[in-house]
């Protein structure tokens, strides 16, 4: 199996108010095609974590690989394509443009790509919307649907530029259990069928229960 | 390498959805270049219209005898009292004559110069206007009226009839409009004048002239040069004034001290006959452009504002373009692009209203006395106004769209998403 997803010894510091070491020497890695979780009490620095994972947060020491490439230390623009091409991200809060049709939120990021012609993006696009059985939506505005639409709109997005891990910062966290168990069925379909790898920050024990491996977090640790 | 398709595609969405800010903000653009061009083409016409009424029936050098003191007294031939401060009390002006000796062979030479435009004779003279038993006094001016008409915009003071017609009479005068107006005389009467000597002349009116200036109109008219020539009994040689234009004003100055130093006369340039004009369009200039750049930076804050707000709007927005994959330039982009449409939209918008106004206030009607050829509000349809206009409206959208884009830019999304 290759590792999608590596880290090794990441340290992560608060400079404010005080000095504060929320991330002790974390190290571990991802597997493709791996459905991990990461569990932990508010506080215990997994959405931090998952920040340096993601490459957004770059103030940290150790070392960061991604397809067995060391991204710690690149370029912010370099970093953005990477983001662009390899991370796609699910939000607790569902963070649509929401001026935008779905069909463009969920474009945009290909479109940013500009590795495909429109037509193909456009064609892409309403597939993702498709197989997540939302595609009668595609011409609404993103701030005239419901919240789990929104969520399954949020993962098409993620999806769009066939992302080599997606990661999600509690992304059933906001929704009612109907709609949670819809998110988590999506999210272990892709992994099942596509073999996509994920790795999702969650406080929903059931939720953590039905993954593959779950990473417990405390005091800035990994502990199992 | 920035995706500018994706980038102004956002950049529109964000000014459509808020249309009514981005109105306002373009209507700020629109009012301070509407204003600049509005002022700066009526000031500009304006300013021209009133060098034109110097300008164009001045002589950029004026050449003409002096009755002046001689600058060597008797008492300098002496030369036991060279050494001596004498002082001559009660000094007459030295009798000498109001011919210019050799003006025509003057003039050719002059014409040789490549410097000179044109140069013509005049004859001045002093005459009366005879009404009757009463005698008006006035000036009676000999010219050559097509190269007047050419070189001095002669024709625009002429209320009636034409330089062609002077031309072709004999005995023709052009006569101020008002001794036209005291005599009550019109095209086709006849007038009789006498000169100082008391020879009387009868001329027949083929044209009326109006400088603007009442006092000057109430004495001088206009004859041909060989008229003056036969009145006053002199050679086809004499002339007392030379008029000379320049194809560049800037070296009259040089030019006349030139002309004095060679041919023994007095020559004055028209800086200095007229030296108080040219402040008075340096000033106007100065203040049509200090109204409009203040206009135009209240225009960049009312952008500067908006933008600034939108973008605390939009806060959420940056944060997932960014962690979807747009950089920090990208996002700049697409802020600055929504204030460069801004700049655009509103500036030719401004440049339509300005060009509206211009050409409503161009047909205003506007009668005055000093300037016969002006019926409406002088406008100067400049396309470099135009151009000055568009591109500062670019370049303050540019700079008050650059410092709220540079904070979006740097905007952490990290903040933002935990921050929720």
């Amino acid at each position: 199996m290759s590792i999608v997803l590596a880290a090794k010894n990441i340290n992560k510091y608060f400079k404010k108010p005080v000095r504060f070491h929320v991330l002790k020497d974390i190290s571990f890695k991802i597997e493709k095609g791996e459905f991990s979780s990461i569990m932990g009490k508010s506080g215990c620095g997994k959405s931090t974590l998952l920040y340096i994972l993601s490459t957004m947060d770059t103030d940290y020491e150790g070392e960061l690989y991604l397809n067995d490439e060391l991204v710690t230390g690149d370029s912010r623009e370099k970093l953005s394509y990477i983001r662009n091409k390899h991370i796609g991200f699910v939000f607790q809060f569902h963070y649509l443009l929401s001026e935008f049709s779905v069909l463009e939120n969920v474009m945009l990021p290909a479109k940013k790509l500009a590795e495909r012609t429109l037509k193909e993006i456009e064609h892409n696009a309403i597939l993702q919307l498709k197989t997540l059985n939302i595609e009668h939506l595609a011409r609404k505005k993103a701030s005239q649907i419901s919240g789990g639409e929104k969520q399954r709109v949020a993962i098409a997005r993620a999806l769009i530029n066939n992302p080599s891990i997606i990661m999600g910062d509690e992304p059933t966290g906001n929704l009612d259990s109907y709609n949670s168990d819809n998110v988590f069925n999506i999210f272990k379909q892709l992994s099942d069928e596509k073999g996509l790898s994920l790795l999702v920050v969650t406080h929903d024990e059931d939720f953590a229960k039905r993954t593959d491996r779950i990473i417990t977090m405390e005091d800035g640790s990994i502990i199992s | 390498m920035p995706n500018w398709s994706v980038i102004l595609n956002i950049a529109k969405t964000h000014l459509l959805t808020k249309i009514k800010q981005t109105v306002t903000a373009a209507l700020g653009v629109t009012f301070g270049i509407g204003a600049y061009i509005t002022l700066v083409s009526f000031m500009t016409g304006l300013n021209g219209m009133l060098d034109d009424l110097i300008l164009n029936q001045t002589p950029h050098i004026h050449i003409y005898n002096e009755i002046e003191p001689s600058k060597n007294q008797p008492i300098d031939l002496y030369d036991e009292f060279k050494n001596s401060f004498n002082v001559v009390h009660s000094i007459k002006p030295k009798l000498s004559q109001r011919k210019i000796h050799n003006a025509f062979p003057i003039i050719d030479y002059l014409k040789e110069d490549e410097n000179v435009r044109g140069a013509i004779p005049q004859i001045k003279t002093q005459i009366f206007y005879i009404a009757g038993s009463i005698e008006l006094g006035g000036n009676l001016t000999g010219i050559y009226p097509l190269e007047e008409a050419k070189l001095f915009n002669f024709k625009d003071y002429i209320i009636k009839g034409s330089p062609e017609a002077l031309q072709n009479a004999n005995n023709g005068i052009l006569l101020g409009s008002g001794i036209a107006k005291k005599m009550s005389l019109d095209i086709g009467d006849r007038i009789q004048i006498s000169t100082i000597k008391g020879h009387i002349f009868p001329l027949r009116i083929v044209g009326i002239y109006q400088s603007g200036i009442a006092d000057l109109d109430a004495i001088q008219s206009f004859v041909n040069l060989k008229t003056v020539q036969r009145i006053l009994g002199e050679a086809e040689n004499y002339a007392t004034d030379i008029n000379v234009k320049l194809h560049d004003i800037d070296i009259a100055f040089d030019m006349s001290k030139k002309i004095e130093k060679q041919f023994h006369v007095k020559a004055v340039d028209i800086n200095t006959a007229n030296a108080q004009f040219e402040t008075g369009t340096t000033i106007r200039n100065l203040i049509t452009y200090a109204v409009s750049i203040t206009l135009l930076i209240v225009a960049g804050f009312g952008i500067y504002n908006i933008l600034n707000m939108l973008i605390y709007e939009k806060m959420n927005d940056i944060a997932i373009l960014k962690a979807t994959g747009f950089s920090g330039k990208d996002v700049q982009l697409i802020f600055m692009s929504q204030a460069i449409i801004i700049g655009i939209a509103g500036g030719i918008l401004g440049l339509l209203i300005g060009f509206i106004f211009t050409s409503i206030i161009s047909t205003i009607p506007f009668a005055t006395d000093a300037l016969p050829t002006i019926e409406t509000y002088p406008i100067n349809f400049n396309v470099w106004f135009y151009v000055i206009g568009i591109v500062f409206a670019m370049i303050s959208t540019f700079f008050a769209g650059y410092l709220p884009s540079q904070k979006a830019k740097k905007i952490d999304p990290v903040q933002i998403i935990r921050g929720q």
